[in-house]
């Protein structure tokens, strides 16, 4: 007797390797008819944000700007207290010459500025001399140039410089969390120069002060919609579709016009007499305005996860508890609310991920004390310039959301997230 | 538990009605602001409050001025109305033609291309601030709405496959544009078109748009898919039907509703989008929420009133859509509508 023959299929091949073929032919299938979405997505979206990601820790521009200066730094004891020798200023004034003709004296200034104030004067001022100068007869530099401006004379600004020189920095994640480096490596900026802790901090407060509110207000909603008729309860639940579909404008709009102080809220209760006329409520550009006007903007986001949760515990565990003795509140707490927190969880970490990156409500109804990171992050894009700065800011709001968005995967699965 | 158990004690009586007031409360705190701007939008007055003669009813306090104000006085809309117009009547009648009979759904396609031309005809040529902002959102969102629509529906029948890999990854990927905040999609946009050239170009916001676009029909095309019953692709192989026709004659009627959907969630989240049009986008691409951020920024008119009021009106048209979509869909898949 010979060893038991494969199984073979039709055309003779075994089956196993036949099926596995088929298996395979599946699955490239399958991956063909994704791969055009996601070479879509790489291109408009993730290369986009890996783009930002790498503007964080870019630094090309000194070593660009200054070669001569960055290699002959390269050796200068920086904690020794002396200023470096000749053979630097030479070729800092070498290097100078060079970029104020080709006009990127400057940017190399702003960029140094904001590690240490007052160094963009410097280049400022030295590239409108350094025009005409002629690096190689007009030396020795050293003296010439600190006459030009004190700065030059000074170690610290020489150790930035140095510090500054590599093609990758954390200076812009540094400076994103209030440190920079100091003497003796990084450490914390003065307490008044700390803003971004505070920014953070008060970002992640207002969210999870909205997610509460979202809670509180969302799960009787749920409960009511879940517990009701179905033809009663899809009537309600239009109430709760027509702000998840009218525009976040539209919102943001209508919530500036009611709390503002001759808005309709403050009308009504200075006509009830609740407020008198002249003290009226100050609701809007501070931290309540954007509470409020966010909480109604994802409100939607927590009652819907909920309300699918809600919709699968049978009705009958809470007249089994019932009938077994137990109170209204202790049925519902020991039996109903257990089975609930999944739509709590869910619709939580949804609201706090969109709560923490939010733009546009904040900078409408926010003023100055109710913005967030978001806000920031643009003001540095489209205002300050600092596109390092603004992508390190963007980098650590990216993980905090990346960090919930892997949560939200274990706990709730993507599959499952449901619009509508 | 509808309605109060007879044998219900006092406290209990009286918690069911606290209760359900506590509900209304927080449905009037839903609805409230949506409701508050289309009353004020007639407002004969500049102002953004219930002026008394507003509140005693007085005609003389009621005005459509704003909305003049928003829609001006230029653009074609009378030609734009007679073409559509004619064009929806030699449908209409092209339609009873071929039907051979008359019902009052013949008339359907004159009134949608009169409406469509009238809009199209207002829009061409119109110099506004409103006018050419919701011109650039209608130039942009359809386009946008296209290709998340196509890209995403192929994608979403791949991923319904049973065997593939790293399809939680993949997935992950793809929703992604719905998670990340939209100030770093808009900064990293804003940085790397600008590498590319795509940086204040209509293309550049239409891509941009797009990919916000594409989680929204992902995750409705693929809620669609789980109720699929994949022998009828079986069956209409083995009757001899080949991919792409089984494609277009049994998949596609049966997921439509919710390609559609997907598709209404994608042009809204477009027509809808402010911050990174604001950054990809330049001047010449201002869309309609762009043009009430700065509106609700910088001069704020009781224009923007009448915008909203219009902006929800269309809301109400695309959430009523979606409703009867669902239960359409479910219908077809056999379940019970809801």
């Amino acid at each position: 007797m010979s060893k038991a023959e494969p199984m073979l299929a039709a055309d003779g091949t075994p089956l196993k390797k036949s099926l596995a073929r088929a298996l395979r032919r599946q699955k490239m299938r399958a991956l063909m008819l994704i791969a055009p979405l996601l070479l879509f997505i790489l291109l408009t979206f993730i290369l986009p944000v890996a783009d930002m990601l790498y503007r964080s820790v870019e630094n090309g521009i000194v070593s660009e700007t200054l070669p001569r200066t960055v290699v002959a730094l390269a050796d200068w004891d920086a904690d020794g207290g002396e200023l470096p020798d000749e053979a630097v200023y030479a070729a800092m004034a070498a290097d100078l010459h060079d970029a104020a003709n080709a006009k990127t004296h400057t940017k190399v200034g702003v960029r140094l500025n904001y590690e240490q104030p007052g160094i963009s004067s410097l280049f400022r001022k030295a590239g409108r001399k350094a025009k005409k100068w002629d690096p190689v007869a007009d030396g020795p530099w050293k003296d010439q140039m600190i006459d030009l401006h004190k700065g030059w004379g000074d170690p610290a600004i020489w150790r930035t410089i140095q510090t500054y020189s590599p093609p990758v920095t954390q200076g812009y994640y540094l400076n994103a969390v209030d440190m920079r480096v100091g003497p003796d490596g990084a450490e914390m900026r003065p307490e008044n120069e700390q803003i971004y802790g505070i920014l953070f901090g008060r970002t992640m407060k207002m969210s999870l002060m909205i997610t509460l509110s979202c809670i509180m207000l969302g799960y009787p909603v749920a409960w009511l919609l879940a517990n009701l008729p179905a033809r009663k309860a899809n009537m309600l639940m239009i109430l709760v579709l027509l702000p998840f579909w009218t525009s976040l404008l539209v919102r943001t709009s209508a919530w500036k016009i009611m709390l503002q102080q001759q808005g309709v809220i403050n009308d009504v209760l200075v006509w009830i007499g609740l407020v008198a006329d002249e003290n009226r409520l100050v609701m809007i550009n501070n931290q309540f305005g954007t509470v409020v006007a966010m909480t109604h903007i994802l409100l939607p986001f927590m009652i819907l996860p909920m309300y699918s949760v809600m919709q699968t515990i049978p009705p009958s565990y809470l007249r089994a508890a019932k009938s077994l003795g137990a109170t209204n509140w202790t049925a519902f707490w020991r039996v109903y609310f257990p089975q609930s927190v999944p739509g709590i969880g869910a619709g939580s970490i949804l609201v706090f991920i969109l709560a923490i990156g939010y733009y546009i409500t904040p900078a409408l109804v926010g003023g100055t004390t109710g913005t967030f990171i978001s806000n920031r992050i643009a003001f540095h894009i489209s205002t300050s310039l600092n596109w390092g700065l603004a992508a390190a800011l963007g980098a650590i709001l990216l993980a905090v959301v990346l960090i919930l968005y892997w949560a939200y995967d274990k706990i709730v699965g993507i599959d499952n997230v449901k619009l509508g | 538990m509808s309605g109060i158990p007879p044998y219900a004690t006092m406290p209990q009586r009286v918690w069911y009605y606290t209760f359900r007031v506590i509900c209304g409360l927080i449905f009037a705190f839903l609805i409230t602001p949506i409701l508050v701007v289309m009353p004020l939008s007639f407002n004969a007055q500049d102002f953004f409050t219930f002026t008394p003669e507003m509140l005693r009813l007085d005609p003389e306090g009621y005005s459509l001025k704003h909305y003049r104000d928003m829609l001006g006085d230029d653009g074609n809309p009378w030609t734009g109305l007679w073409i559509g117009c004619a064009l929806g009547v030699a449908w209409a009648a092209f339609g009873v033609y071929r039907r051979g009979s008359v019902s009052l759904m013949s008339l359907l396609p004159v009134v949608v291309l009169s409406l469509f031309g009238l809009i199209i005809g207002k829009l061409t040529g119109a110099t506004g601030d409103w006018m050419v902002a919701l011109r650039n959102s209608l130039l942009i969102a359809p386009v946008a709405t296209v290709l998340s629509v196509g890209f995403g529906t192929l994608a979403a029948i791949g991923l319904s496959q049973p065997h593939v890999p790293f399809r939680r990854a993949i997935m992950a990927i793809m929703i992604s544009p719905m998670i990340v905040p939209l100030i770093i999609s808009a900064a990293g946009m804003y940085f790397f078109y600008s590498r590319i050239g795509l940086q204040g170009e209509y293309l550049g916001v239409v891509l941009a748009h797009a990919a916000l676009g594409i989680p929204f029909v992902i995750i409705t095309v693929t809620a669609t898919l789980v109720g699929f019953d994949r022998s009828l692709t079986r069956a209409a192989a083995n009757m001899g039907a080949d991919p792409v026709t089984t494609f277009f004659r049994v998949q596609m009627p049966l997921i439509l509703p919710g390609v559609i959907s997907g598709g209404l969630f994608a042009f809204i989240t477009s027509f809808d989008e402010v911050v990174v049009v604001i950054f990809v986008g330049s001047a010449k691409q201002q869309t309609l929420p762009w043009q009430m951020f700065t509106g609700l920024r910088e001069q704020i008119s009781p224009t923007i009133l009448a915008v909203a009021t219009v902006l929800v009106g269309i809301s109400i048209c695309l959430l009523a859509t979606v409703e009867f979509l669902r239960r359409r869909s479910e219908r077809l898949r056999g379940m019970s509508p809801s």
